[in-house]
């Protein structure tokens, strides 16, 4: 049994799944959150990489490199936002984050 | 094929269940040496099915730099994990509903649909005669130069962005003053002649400008 682009689609769904789970589990956690959402990007690369394969096209291929980079940039961001909360709060549960001022 | 067959098997497997531990982790720090698992893991199954770049690229980028990222702000931040993990159980019988129905949903539109016949804009030459990677640089840097160069603008306003935010000015450090010290003329400048060995230890208040 040879593996298909079925198994690499299921692979990235559940990927992806675990990654919106991680977001309703640790609700309070912005860093886990972020966490997660690396986690719903490489699933989506996942997708990407498995067609760009099966299709025999290699555009696939630069989308993922594509996505790659916003992933690092909103990690960077993201990141960067939540130092500067920790700054002004002393703590990054996400309920405290309702007033936007610093 | 056997050989593949079970490596994909292996390596889909340690990728899930190093996923289901980052979110599901006591201690954020392992939580992201989770995640590096799970990227190592992802990485190899890249491999496996001929995208070496993205592979190499995918460790050097999320393990080298934005997990290390991760890490230092985890490691940095003092935070009461213990505190956070509050309502856990509570969501979890909700996020667990939530979880299967749309990973049910996405394999069966995924696996139910037949995918899989469309026509190849840029056919993937034989793997015999150009690399991966030579592959992905010819139509990067012609077809797709534009995406390029926006991917570096996106990196390039990330920079920016991060640094602008974490950045503070601090009271009372002393910089030198360049335009004060071009702005001088041979007027506002005292010279004075110090004796030898009677140079700092006097208490003299400040030579040069004034």
């Amino acid at each position: 049994m040879s593996i298909g682009l079925e198994h690499y689609l299921t692979l990235s769904a559940i990927l992806f799944t675990i990654g919106i789970f991680g977001i309703f589990l640790n609700r309070k956690n912005v860093i886990i959150i972020l966490m997660s959402v690396e986690l719903m990007l490489l699933s989506v690369n996942v997708n990407m990489v498995a067609f760009s394969h099966y299709l025999n096209d290699m555009v696939g291929q630069v989308f993922a490199m594509l996505i790659l980079t916003v992933a690092a940039a909103e990690a960077a961001i993201g990141l960067a936002i939540l130092v500067v909360f920790f700054r002004t709060r002393g703590s990054i549960a996400v309920e405290d984050v309702n007033v936007m001022k610093g | 094929m056997i050989v593949q067959t079970i490596a994909f098997y292996v390596f889909a497997a340690v990728a899930v269940v190093s996923a289901l531990l980052v979110v599901g982790n006591r201690n954020p720090v392992y939580s992201v040496l989770f995640l590096i698992l799970t990227f190592f893991n992802v990485a190899a199954l890249f491999v496996l099915i001929g995208a070496e770049f993205l592979a190499m690229m995918l460790v050097v980028v999320y393990v080298g730099a934005v997990a290390v990222l991760f890490l230092f702000v985890v490691m940095m931040l003092d935070i009461n994990f213990v505190e956070l993990r509050q309502g856990f159980v509570r969501y979890l019988p909700i996020g667990a509903v939530v979880g299967v129905i749309l990973a049910a949903e996405l394999i069966f539109v995924m696996v139910g649909t037949g995918l899989g016949t469309a026509v190849a804009g840029s056919p993937t030459p034989p793997i015999d005669q150009v690399s991966n990677t030579e592959a992905l640089g010819n139509i990067m840097y012609t077809q797709y130069f534009y995406l390029f160069q926006v991917a570096g603008l996106v990196l390039l306003v990330a920079m920016m962005g991060a640094i602008v935010l974490t950045h503070r000015e601090r009271e009372g450090v002393r910089r030198q003053r360049i335009a004060a010290q071009v702005d001088r003329t041979r007027a506002s400048v005292q010279l004075t002649k110090v004796k030898t060995g009677e140079g700092a230890t006097g208490g003299v208040t400040g030579g040069g400008v004034k």
